[in-house]
C-alpha cells in the first residue's frame, strides 16, 4: 500500500494530544483535545478517500518487529474502515458536549484521548496480542472516567464495568495463547483462514464469547452497562455506547465468526436465545425506566441483541445489517445521550417526570430529539431502518421464531422511546424550572447537525456505508458458507423469497 | 580444576566479600558519621560486582566452563542474571535508605555492610550447585536479613518484624536442612549433578520426603501459600527501604534458588514435584488476592501483592522447561521494577514531619494534591495487576504462555480467572487515590533520588517497556538455556 503510516499518526495524535493535555490549564486542554480529534477526523477522511473500495483485503498494512512475541501490525479492512470512521466522527463531538465538565479537565481530556488512542487501535490492529492490548487498555481510562466524573454511585459502576469486563478478556487471552501456539502466528489475517479442530473451536469459541459478550453486552451479562451509562458523564456515555459497545460485535466478525466456524453455527442457537431474550426483557425494562439515561442504555442492550441476531444469522444480508445497525447505533444511540445531556446540563436531573412539554420553549431541541428517536425505532428514511431490516431479513432465512421474536424489539422500541418523547417534549409544561430553559445554543447544535445529518445520509444512501464493506462480508460468508445452518423458513417456490430479497436490496442497494 | 580458574569465577564474590570486610572495618573506626561515605563505596562495590557478572550473561557462559570449587559453585548466565538483579536492587536500596532513616537519626553505619553481606549471600544462593553451598548463600543472606529487619531499634514494630522473621526463618531453615539432609541421604551426594543422576533410576519414598521438605523450606523463602504467613508482618515491620530490599533482591536470590534446586537437582523429577508447584502457585495466586482486599496498610497490601506475584511466578515453574524458566526470569525482572517502583514511591509518601504515611485511606485524592506521584503509584497499581499496555501485563503473559504451551490448561485458567481478584485491590488504591476527595495527609518533601528512581520505574513499566522486550527476551532465554544446560 502507500508507503506513509497513516495508521500510526492517527495513533499517534491523540496520544500525544493525550500525553500534552495533562499538563495543561482547562481552556488549553479543551482546545487542544478539539484541535486534535478534528485532526485525526480529518486524517480519517483522508484514510476513507484513499481507501480502494474492491481492491486488496487489507489496506494501509504496516508492520514494525519491535517486540518479541508479537509485533506492531497495523492494517484494516472495510469494516474496520467504517468502526474507525464511526469513532472519528464521534470524538470530536464528546469533546464538544464536555463542556459542563469543570473539575480536572486537562485529566479529564487525557482520559478522551487516550479511550480515542486504544479504540482505534482495536480496530487497526493486525496482530492478535496487539488486538489484546488494545481490547484491554481501554478499561484504565474508562475506568477513570466513569469514577472521577461520574454521578452519585460512580464508584460502584467503575468496579463493576472493570472487573466484569476483564474477567472476560482473560478467558480470551488463554484462548489466543493456545491459538498462537497451535498455529503459529500471532497474524490475525492468517488465523482467519485457519482451520482449527472442530472440537476445540468449541471451547476457544467459547472463551471469546465470555470477552465479546461481556462488551457487547448480552443478556445476561449486561448489568454494567445501565450502571456504567447512567453513572458516566454525557460524553462518557457517548463514547460508551458510540464506539465501545462495537468492540464486541468487531470481535465477533473479527474472530469468532472466521477463526470458528463450525463453532459459531454449532453455538448459533444459544446465541439467537440470548438476543431474543434480551430484545423482550431489555425492552420491557426500558418501558418502566424513571431515568432517561437508563432507559438508553437498556434500549442499548436490545439494539445490540439485535447484531447479534444478524451477525449468527451466517448470510450476506445478517451480516451486513449488524454492521449498519452497529453503525447506526452508534451515531443514534451517541445522539439519544447528548440529547439527555443538553437537558441535564440546565436542570441537573435525569428524572423524566421533572420535564414535559419542551416542544414549547426548546422547539429546536424537540426537532432533532425527535429525528433520533425515530431513527432509534427504525423508522424509514433513518439509519435505523436499514440495518434492523437488514438484519432481520437474514436471520428470517434460518430462523423464522427469531426473526419473529427479534421483530418484537422494534414493536417494544417504539412504544418505549415515544412513551419517552411525549412526557419530555409533548403535554404540558408542569415544571416552571423545565419551561425556562433555553433552547439549543450553537455550539450544541454544531454538536447534534452532523449526527442528524450522517443518520439521515445512511438512512436514505447506505450503498456509501455497504459498498466498502461489501467485499469483506461476501469473504466472511464465503467463509461461514461450509458451517451454515440450515434455514427453518423453507422456501419451496421461487416466490416468497426473492419479494424478500428485492425488498433488501431496495434498502441495501439505492 | 585449578584454582585460579575457580577464583576468576568467583571474582564477584571476592569483590563483595573484600569490600564488605574494608566498609566493616570503616564503619568500626569511622562510626555512624562516615555512614555516608560507606553508602557510596557499597553502592560503587555492587555496580563494579554487577559489572563483572555482565559478561557471563552476555556470552552465554554454560556448561563445565562455570563450575567452580569442584562443582560446588556456578557462575553461569543464569546465575549472572539473577545476580545483575541483586545487586543492582540492592544498590538502589542504599541509594534511597538515607532519605529515609535521615529524620529518625537511625542511619548506622553497619546498614550498607549488612546490604553488601546479604547481596553477597544472594548472589551465592543463586549460583550453588551443592546442597552445601546452598545452606552457606541461604545462612549468610538470612543472618543479615534479620539484623536488616531490625534495624530500626527504637521501633517497636521494627525489633517485631525482626523477631518474628528470625524464629520462622530459623524454623523454615530447620525444615529445609531436614530436607537436605533425606536427600543426601538417599542420594549420597549433595552435589545436584549427583543429585540428579542418583534418582535418574526411579523416586524413592525417601528422596520424595526431602524434596517435599527442601521444597517447604523453600517456599518459606519465596513467600508462597501456605509458608506465606510471617511476610505481611515482616514487610510492614521493617523499616520501608529494608522491605524495599526483601520484596527485590531477596526475591530474586529465593526463587532463582528454588529453580536451581528444582530444575537442576530434580530436574528429571519433575513429575514428582510439579502438583506441589501447581498447588502453591495457585494458593499464592488466590490466598494473596484475598488477603489483601482487607488490608489498611500499604506496606502490608504489597506484601499480599508480593505473595500473589510469587503465585504468577511460580506458574512458571510448573511447566519444567527453558520456556516457563525464561518466562519467570521475565516476570521477576519487571518483579524487581515494580516492587522497586511501589516501594520508592511508597517511601514518599510523607506528612510534613516526614514521617512516613502507611494508612492507605490517608492517600485519598493523592491526585489533586500531588498529581506525579499518583500517577506513579497507579502505574505501579495497574502494572501489578497485569492490565495492558502496562509493562506488567508482560510477564503474567509470558508464565501463561509457556503453561499454556506445556499444555496446563487448567492452570493457566484458574490462574488467570484468580488474577480478576487481585485487579479488585490494585483498583481499590487507585480509586482511593484518584476518586475520593482529598485528605491532604501527604504533604511532605521529596528526595530528588526517589524521584529519579521513580521516573525510570516507571518509565520501564509503561508503554515504553515492550520496546525492551527483545533484548530482555534474548538475556532471559540465554540464561534459561544456561540452567538447563547439562554437561
Amino acid at each position: 500500500m502507500s508507503g506513509f503510516p497513516i495508521l500510526s499518526l492517527m495513533l499517534a495524535v491523540p496520544l500525544a494530544a493525550a500525553l500534552a493535555c495533562l499538563f495543561l490549564e482547562a481552556k488549553a486542554a479543551r482546545t487542544l483535545a478539539l484541535v486534535a480529534t478534528l485532526v485525526d477526523f480529518a486524517l480519517g477522511v483522508v484514510l476513507w478517500l484513499n481507501f480502494d473500495v474492491g481492491g486488496a483485503q487489507w489496506q494501509f498494512t504496516e508492520r514494525l518487529e519491535i517486540f518479541s512475541g508479537f509485533s506492531w501490525a497495523l492494517g484494516i479492512d472495510g469494516i474496520a474502515l467504517l468502526l474507525i470512521m464511526l469513532s472519528v466522527f464521534l470524538m470530536p463531538i464528546c469533546i464538544g458536549a464536555s463542556r459542563s465538565i469543570e473539575k480536572r479537565v486537562g485529566e479529564y481530556m487525557a482520559a478522551f484521548l487516550l479511550v480515542e488512542t486504544l479504540m482505534l487501535g482495536v480496530f487497526m490492529a493486525q496482530d492478535i496480542f496487539l488486538f489484546y492490548m488494545f481490547f484491554e487498555a481501554g478499561l484504565i481510562p474508562m475506568y477513570l472516567i466513569i469514577g472521577i466524573w461520574g454521578g452519585a454511585d460512580r464508584i460502584y459502576a467503575s468496579y463493576k464495568f472493570f472487573l466484569y469486563t476483564l474477567l472476560g478478556s482473560v478467558l480470551m487471552l488463554v484462548a489466543m495463547l493456545w491459538m498462537v501456539h497451535t498455529a503459529g502466528t500471532t497474524d490475525v489475517p492468517t488465523l482467519m483462514a485457519y482451520d482449527f479442530a472442530p472440537s476445540v473451536q468449541t471451547w476457544l469459541w467459547l472463551a471469546f464469547f465470555a470477552s465479546f459478550a461481556v462488551k457487547m453486552p448480552m443478556w445476561p451479562v449486561h448489568t454494567w452497562l445501565p450502571a456504567a451509562h447512567v453513572q458516566a458523564p454525557t460524553a462518557g456515555s457517548v463514547i460508551l455506547a458510540g464506539v465501545l459497545l462495537k468492540m464486541g460485535g468487531y470481535g465477533f466478525i473479527r474472530f469468532s465468526l472466521p477463526m470458528f466456524p463450525e463453532a459459531s453455527a454449532y453455538f448459533g442457537p444459544l446465541v439467537w436465545g440470548l438476543s431474543m431474550a434480551a430484545v423482550v426483557i431489555t425492552s420491557l425494562i426500558a418501558l418502566v425506566q424513571n431515568d432517561m439515561k437508563k432507559l438508553i442504555a437498556y434500549s442499548s442492550v436490545a439494539h445490540m441483541a439485535i447484531v447479534t441476531l444478524g451477525l449468527f444469522a451466517f448470510n450476506v444480508q445478517g451480516l451486513e445489517g449488524s454492521m449498519l445497525v452497529m453503525l447506526s447505533h452508534g451515531l443514534v444511540s451517541g445522539a439519544l445521550f447528548l440529547c439527555v445531556g443538553v437537558i441535564y446540563d440546565r436542570l441537573h436531573t435525569r428524572e423524566i417526570d421533572r420535564y414535559g412539554g419542551l416542544a414549547i420553549n426548546m422547539p429546536r431541541y424537540a426537532l432533532f430529539f425527535l429525528l433520533f428517536t425515530m431513527a432509534s425505532i427504525g423508522l424509514p428514511g433513518t439509519s435505523g431502518f436499514v440495518g434492523e431490516f437488514l438484519s432481520l431479513g437474514g436471520i428470517y432465512q434460518v430462523s423464522t421464531w427469531a426473526a419473529l421474536i427479534g421483530t418484537t424489539g422494534i414493536i417494544l422500541g417504539a412504544a418505549y422511546m415515544l412513551f419517552l418523547y411525549r412526557r419530555v417534549v409533548f403535554g404540558e409544561q408542569k415544571n416552571a424550572d423545565a419551561a425556562a430553559m433555553p433552547d439549543l445554543d450553537t455550539r450544541e447544535l454544531l454538536m447534534v447537525v452532523p449526527l442528524g445529518l450522517a443518520v439521515m445520509w445512511m438512512g436514505v444512501y447506505p450503498e456509501s456505508f455497504i459498498a466498502p464493506m461489501r467485499a469483506d462480508i461476501a469473504a466472511l460468508d464465503a467463509r461461514l458458507a461450509r458451517a451454515k445452518p440450515h434455514g427453518d423458513s423453507a422456501p419451496t417456490t421461487g416466490k416468497a423469497k426473492p419479494a424478500h430479497a428485492e425488498s433488501a436490496a431496495h434498502g441495501g442497494s439505492h | 580444576m585449578d584454582w585460579s580458574h575457580s577464583l576468576r569465577l568467583i571474582a564477584p564474590e571476592e569483590t563483595l566479600s573484600i569490600a564488605g570486610l574494608i566498609l566493616l572495618l570503616l564503619a568500626a573506626w569511622g562510626g555512624d558519621k562516615a555512614s555516608r561515605l560507606i553508602s557510596i563505596l557499597a553502592v560503587a562495590a555492587l555496580v563494579g560486582a554487577t559489572a563483572l557478572v555482565a559478561p557471563a550473561l552476555c556470552g552465554g557462559a554454560m556448561g563445565a566452563d562455570t563450575s567452580a570449587f569442584f562443582g560446588q559453585f556456578r557462575a553461569d548466565a543464569f546465575s549472572s542474571y539473577a545476580k545483575i538483579l541483586i545487586y543492582l536492587s540492592a544498590a538502589v536500596t542504599l541509594v534511597v535508605a538515607p532519605a529515609f532513616f535521615e529524620r529518625t537519626a537511625a542511619m548506622r553505619a553497619e546498614f550498607p555492610v549488612l546490604i553488601v553481606f546479604a547481596a553477597l549471600g544472594s548472589g551465592m544462593m543463586v549460583s550453588a550447585s551443592d546442597l552445601l553451598t546452598l545452606y552457606v548463600g541461604l545462612e549468610m543472606n538470612s543472618l543479615a536479613a534479620y539484623v536488616l529487619a531490625a534495624f530500626v531499634r527504637t521501633d517497636g514494630r521494627s525489633a517485631e518484624a525482626g523477631l518474628k522473621y528470625f524464629v520462622l526463618g530459623a524454623l523454615a531453615s530447620g525444615i529445609l536442612l531436614f530436607g537436605m539432609s533425606l536427600t543426601y541421604g538417599f542420594t549420597g551426594t549433595t552435589s545436584f549433578d549427583g543429585i540428579n543422576a542418583a534418582l535418574a533410576g526411579g523416586l524413592s519414598n525417601g528422596a520424595v520426603f526431602g524434596i517435599v521438605f527442601m521444597l517447604a523450606g523453600l517456599a518459606f523463602k519465596i513467600s508462597a501459600v501456605p509458608f506465606h504467613m510471617w511476610t505481611p508482618d515482616v514487610y510492614e515491620g521493617a523499616p520501608t527501604p529494608v522491605t524495599t530490599f526483601f520484596a527485590t533482591s531477596g526475591k530474586v536470590a529465593a526463587v532463582g534458588l528454588t529453580m536451581r534446586v528444582l530444575l537442576d537437582a530434580f530436574g528429571d523429577q519433575a513429575a514428582a514435584w510439579r502438583q506441589i508447584i501447581v498447588f502453591i502457585a495457585l494458593a499464592s495466586i488466590i490466598v494473596g488476592a484475598l488477603g489483601a482486599i482487607g488490608q489498611k496498610n500499604i506496606k502490608r497490601l504489597m506484601a499480599y501483592s508480593s505473595i500473589n506475584n510469587v503465585g504468577f511466578i511460580l506458574v512458571g515453574l510448573a511447566t519444567a522447561n527453558v520456556q516457563g524458566a525464561s518466562a519467570m526470569l521475565f516476570y521477576m525482572a519487571l518483579y524487581v521494577a515494580m516492587s522497586l517502583g511501589g516501594f520508592v514511591a511508597i517511601l514518599m509518601l510523607k506528612d510534613e514531619a516526614g514521617r512516613p504515611v502507611e494508612d492507605i485511606q490517608s492517600l485519598g485524592g493523592l491526585s489533586r494534591t500531588r498529581p506525579g506521584l499518583a500517577l506513579a503509584l497507579a502505574i505501579v497499581m495497574f502494572s501489578l495487576a497485569g492490565i495492558p499496555p502496562l509493562f506488567g501485563f508482560w510477564g503474567k503473559f509470558l508464565v501463561f504462555q509457556a503453561a499454556v504451551e506445556a499444555d496446563l490448561m487448567a492452570l493457566a485458567f484458574i490462574g488467570f480467572a484468580a488474577s480478576v481478584i487481585g485487579a479488585f485491590y490494585y483498583l481499590k488504591v487507585v480509586k482511593i487515590i484518584y476518586f475520593d476527595e482529598p485528605v491532604n495527609a501527604v504533604t511532605g518533601e521529596s528526595d530528588v533520588w526517589h524521584k529519579a528512581i521513580l521516573v525510570v520505574t516507571c518509565l520501564i513499566m509503561s508503554p515504553l517497556g515492550y520496546l525492551l522486550t527483545r533484548w530482555l527476551s534474548g538475556l532471559t532465554d540465554t540464561a534459561a538455556t544456561a540452567l538447563f544446560f547439562t554437561s
